[in-house]
């Protein structure tokens, strides 16, 4: 029975069973269609805007154009910046087919040690999306470029990518007048144009590279691309043309820098020579320089530590933030100040028994020279540099008036037209002094500001800058950088350039240039032997700066901390005198006893600047300074 | 000529049988045994998958012109495959699905690697196939076989039978691992078994058992499987990875909106941002290029061809036949189902075709070779003994 049934079929039964089935298919067929279409409905209705939107933004990309930076000429149109075209190895990890082959292959053709494939693999990791190259190496030599155009055929997914990077053809010199450019950081990105600054990587960090940023930089292109899913560009939709940087054109002179740089070759000091007429900075030095290229790629840790912990201080801008005590320097501008107050004349004279005593103070206050210069009248006071003349000087006019009329050469302020990150250094007066210290202002202190010491600090822009005014007889000049910005030339009358120096008599400027003269061409004068031979009329004033202190956390051992006590070597001069092309100060740290030493720089340079056919030989000046130390005493 | 055949055809012929017995001059569909309706429409899906196909394949007319020529293969095997008698086919079943066995062990064994899987069986310098494209239609034939003649509905015993029938080609494909293939297979015999009249009782304790297995289906999947399940739960989490597929897809048919961007300016599908955009993702490009309307209609258009498939195996004389043909055409619209889901995310990715729009030879020839099947058991049904 059960057998039979097994085998006996019922196809009405059959028939039915399968009706009813088939009915309940077409019933979910048409149910699961509705689910579809609903989807669909809400897909390409409800949601069509939020889809549409993002299938905009999938298709079209906005791509920068990053302008080319613009070029750094000096005054004769030598070079000082440029940017280079540099080559990157780059890889596309989703067109290689054998990785550790590739990596392998490169690191040989390459000839760089085994470690780099694992360095390589790290970096061929980091990538965001599918198809955006990696970058394995900068800056390739001409040798490994050829041999990757060779075995090109051998590495698909291998590129060389070209990349304008700045460069510095005279880098050690330049570092500090410069400045230099380096990557974008996460604070500059936070207040930077960033419509502007599309694409672009590098921003001026310091020196004029950082003050003419805005012409240097240009304006950001764009190009509006389609691209694939993979970021592949297929095709342009238009585009905005970068403008390019303006280049730059600067009042510096190359060879006049490179001289001065050679002139403190091996020392640590700074030469500021401006052309006292328009303020033009001929040249402006700081020795040590470094090496600024080593900042565009990103300098690695121990080389910029190295730079950091060097106690010659390479990175440290001396000519506009070294503050050194002007020392005796400043008294040329002193006795023009005691002039321009009243509280001395050309004429009058005092006598100098070798000190100085305050009234009702039996301390006794020296001139270098121990036993006197006897009886001073202001040209001698300059050219003898005489201490007791200008503790008189100082104490007639009292700290107030003092650091009036020596703001008004520009010292305790910034100068500068276009210096980046110049230091004020200090004038002192009494407010400040009960601001810093809480403290009055003692007599005494004002005779040390009478001989450019105590609180007193210049920074050797400004004392070049003062030198400039004051060749200029009182006429106020800023000192600048920068001549011509792309073909427009820096006016000449800037805002807020200090009140002009007025003298009651034209002829008191001669008194204290002859006083200069003296200095270098008199028989008494302190740097008579710099002055030999001198071809045409210079004036100057030596000067020399105490160290008293050294950074809390230096450690030097006994002879080290010697040589770096010794005292600064200033010099301040002009020339010629007649018709002043340039004035300049050169401080020369530690270089002891002797303000020779500066003087001596001082004479390099504007013979230099002065005396077209003749090329200074350093090595000669550098072997009479050697042997010239101390012949001259004071300051 | 024949464009006129055709319309006279759709005229005149009638949709109930002809009355057997009377002498009637035959008409040309009654002389291939094809379906003129059916016949239409899917000429007309094909039709329209090629004009979709140029714009998805980057406007290369080569791969038209590929996928015309498979279409001719694929119709002349539905020719072919229409002039056999369903007896015919039920002798074939068994054989077919031996056949259809060995080949997968074999591909197990020696198959080739594409694309990550196992999936091809290379004769070399003769044929490169997949045995489980063939197991689709072998899979339901053997199934339908054996179930016609036992009788309905099944009961335990047959059921067990249909389990290891259906259970073996199953799970070598799944090993290749082919999930979607697997899946369709599985469903292609489930729907014979389901038609046959699996009592309600047993739907309810399957789906329970199913419900009970997903975790063991979950730990035996690979990485990327399991990957594209989450991926479906949440695409955000990797949009750029496994999740790009589907972001891209939706966002190309939502973009399209009522109307689309139109032909061959779809931005998502022209500029590549589509992936698989002439195969599986294909519907991405209708719906972006010819929006919802383009959309419903070729969803209706699926409808229609479904319906007619249905009527024509509710139309079938014996139990064999019916099954296989509802088999056959509920198997169709899960393809579509499928691909219409996955690509509209509201699906896990699964490697289904877009049936007779996608690119690709082996399942239109597959299905195609189906509807064959099914037009061969609509036009033989009254040369059948009662």
């Amino acid at each position: 029975m059960r057998e039979r049934r097994d085998t006996l079929k019922n196809p009405e039964q059959e028939l039915r069973i399968f009706r009813v089935r088939s009915l309940l298919a077409v019933l979910l067929v048409f149910a699961m269609t509705g689910l579809l279409m609903g989807r669909l409905v809400y897909l390409q209705v409800v949601q069509h805007e939020v889809y549409s939107t993002r299938s905009e933004k999938n298709r079209v990309r906005v791509e920068p154009l990053p302008p080319t930076r613009g070029l750094i000429y000096d005054r004769n149109g030598e070079l000082l910046a440029e940017n280079r075209p540099t080559y990157n190895l780059t890889l596309v990890r989703e067109r290689v087919d054998d990785l550790d082959a590739t990596l392998t292959l490169l690191v040989r053709l390459l000839e760089l040690p085994d470690e780099e494939a694992e360095a390589f693999r790290v970096r061929s990791r980091q990538r965001q999306r599918p198809f955006q190259p990696a970058l394995l190496m900068s800056d390739l030599d001409e040798d490994q470029i050829a041999r990757l155009a060779v075995n090109r055929h051998r590495l698909p997914g291998v590129e060389v990518e070209a990349q304008l990077l700045r460069y510095y053809p005279d880098a050690e010199i330049m570092a500090h007048a410069l400045g230099y450019v380096g990557r974008i950081n996460a604070e500059e990105l936070e207040t930077l144009d960033t419509g502007r600054y599309a694409g672009t990587h590098f921003i001026g960090k310091t020196g004029v590279e950082r003050f003419y940023e805005d012409a240097l930089h240009g304006q950001a292109g764009l190009r509006k691309v389609e691209t694939n899913a993979r970021g592949r560009v297929l095709r342009e939709l238009g585009r905005t043309d970068p403008v390019p940087g303006q280049n730059l054109t600067l009042t510096l002179d190359k060879e006049l820098q490179q001289l001065a740089y050679e002139l403190l070759d091996g020392r640590r000091g700074s030469i500021v020579a401006i052309a006292p007429a328009t303020g033009e900075i001929l040249a402006m030095v700081s020795v040590p320089g470094f090496d600024s290229n080593q900042f565009v790629t990103g300098i690695d840790v121990a080389s910029y530590r190295a730079l950091q912990e060097d106690i010659d201080l390479p990175l440290f801008n001396r000519a506009i933030r070294g503050q050194y005590p002007p020392g005796s320097t400043i008294k040329p501008f002193l006795a023009l100040a005691g002039l321009v107050e009243g509280v001395i004349t050309p004429d009058k004279t005092i006598f100098d028994p070798g000190y100085y005593q305050l009234p009702n103070d039996s301390r006794r206050y020296r001139n270098w020279l121990r036993w006197g210069h006897g009886r001073v009248d202001m040209e001698r006071s300059i050219a003898v540099s005489n201490n007791t003349y200008y503790y008189s000087l100082a104490h007639d006019m009292g700290i107030d008036r003092l650091h009036d009329s020596m703001s008004a050469f520009g010292f305790g302020q910034r100068v500068g037209h276009d210096v980046f990150g110049e230091s004020t250094a200090l004038m002192p007066s009494r407010d400040w002094k009960r601001g810093r210290f809480n403290q009055p202002w003692y007599p005494g202190e004002t005779l040390s500001v009478g001989i450019g010491q105590g609180y007193w600090q210049v920074t050797p822009l400004q004392l070049a800058t003062a030198t400039a005014v004051l060749a200029n007889r009182g006429q106020w000049v800023k000192p600048r950088l920068a001549s011509r910005i792309g073909d427009d030339p820096v006016p000449l009358a800037l805002p807020e350039t200090p009140a002009d120096i007025e003298l009651a008599s034209d002829g008191w400027w001669d008194k204290v240039f002859s006083g200069m003269e003296k200095v270098l061409s008199g028989s008494e004068g302190t740097a008579r032997r710099t002055g030999v031979g001198l071809d045409y009329r210079m004036g100057g004033k030596s000067g020399t700066a105490q160290v008293f202190s050294l950074g809390q956390d230096q450690r030097y051992d006994a002879e080290e901390l010697a040589e770096r006590l010794r005292d600064h070597a200033l010099f301040m001069a002009f020339a010629p005198l007649e018709e002043p092309q340039i004035a300049v100060s050169v401080i020369v740290e530690n270089a002891g006893g002797g303000s020779t030493h500066a003087a001596h720089l001082a004479r390099a340079m504007t013979d230099a600047w002065l005396l077209d056919d003749e090329e200074p030989d350093v090595e000669e000046l550098r072997e009479a300074m050697e042997n010239d130390t101390g012949n001259v005493a004071g300051n | 000529m024949a464009l006129i055949d055709l319309t006279r055809a759709l005229r005149g012929h009638p949709v109930r049988p002809p009355q057997s017995g009377i002498a009637r001059r035959r008409t040309v569909w009654e002389r291939t045994h094809l379906d003129p309706w059916l016949l239409a429409m899917l000429l007309v899906l094909m039709l329209a998958g090629l004009v979709v196909l140029y714009s998805a394949s980057g406007q290369r007319l080569e791969a038209v012109v590929a996928q015309g020529i498979r279409f001719g293969v694929a119709l002349v095997v539905m020719l072919l495959l229409a002039q056999l008698s369903p007896s015919t086919l039920l002798r074939w079943a068994l054989p077919a699905y031996a056949v259809g066995l060995l080949m997968l062990v074999a591909v197990e064994l020696v198959g080739d690697m594409g694309m990550g899987a196992q999936r091809w069986l290379v004769i070399p310098g003769v044929i490169r196939f997949q045995p489980s494209e063939m197991m689709k239609l072998a899979m339901p034939l053997m199934v339908a076989a054996y179930l016609s003649r036992r009788e309905l509905p099944p009961r335990v015993k047959d059921l067990a039978v249909c389990a290891l029938l259906i259970g073996a080609p199953v799970a070598l494909i799944a090993k290749q691992p082919d999930l979607g293939t697997s899946l369709l297979v599985a469903t292609a015999a489930v729907f014979v078994v389901l038609l046959a009249g699996l009592s309600w009782r047993f739907i309810a304790v399957l789906a329970g058992l199913v419900a009970a297995a997903l975790p063991v289906l979950w730990m035996n999947l690979h990485n990327y499987q399991r990957q594209r399940v989450l991926t479906f739960l949440d695409p955000n989490s990797d949009p750029l990875g496994s999740g790009w597929n589907i972001i891209q897809s939706t966002t190309a048919i939502g973009s399209g909106g009522l109307f689309g961007k139109g032909w061959l300016q779809g931005t998502q599908s022209q500029l590549e941002f589509l992936p698989e955009r002439h195969t599986d993702f294909i519907v991405a490009v209708l719906g972006e290029e010819f929006g919802l309307a383009g959309m419903l209609a070729v969803l209706v258009l699926y409808l229609l061809i479904i319906s007619r498939g249905l009527w024509l195996a509710a139309g079938a004389q014996d139990t064999f036949g019916r099954l296989l043909a509802g088999s056959i055409v509920l198997t169709f619209f899960i393809y579509v189902f499928v691909n219409v889901g996955m690509v509209s995310g509201i699906l896990p990715v699964v490697g289904v075709p877009l049936p007779l729009v996608s690119y690709g030879g082996t399942s239109s020839v597959t299905l195609l070779a189906g509807f064959g099947i099914l037009m061969a058991i609509h036009a033989h049904r009254r040369l059948l003994p009662r």
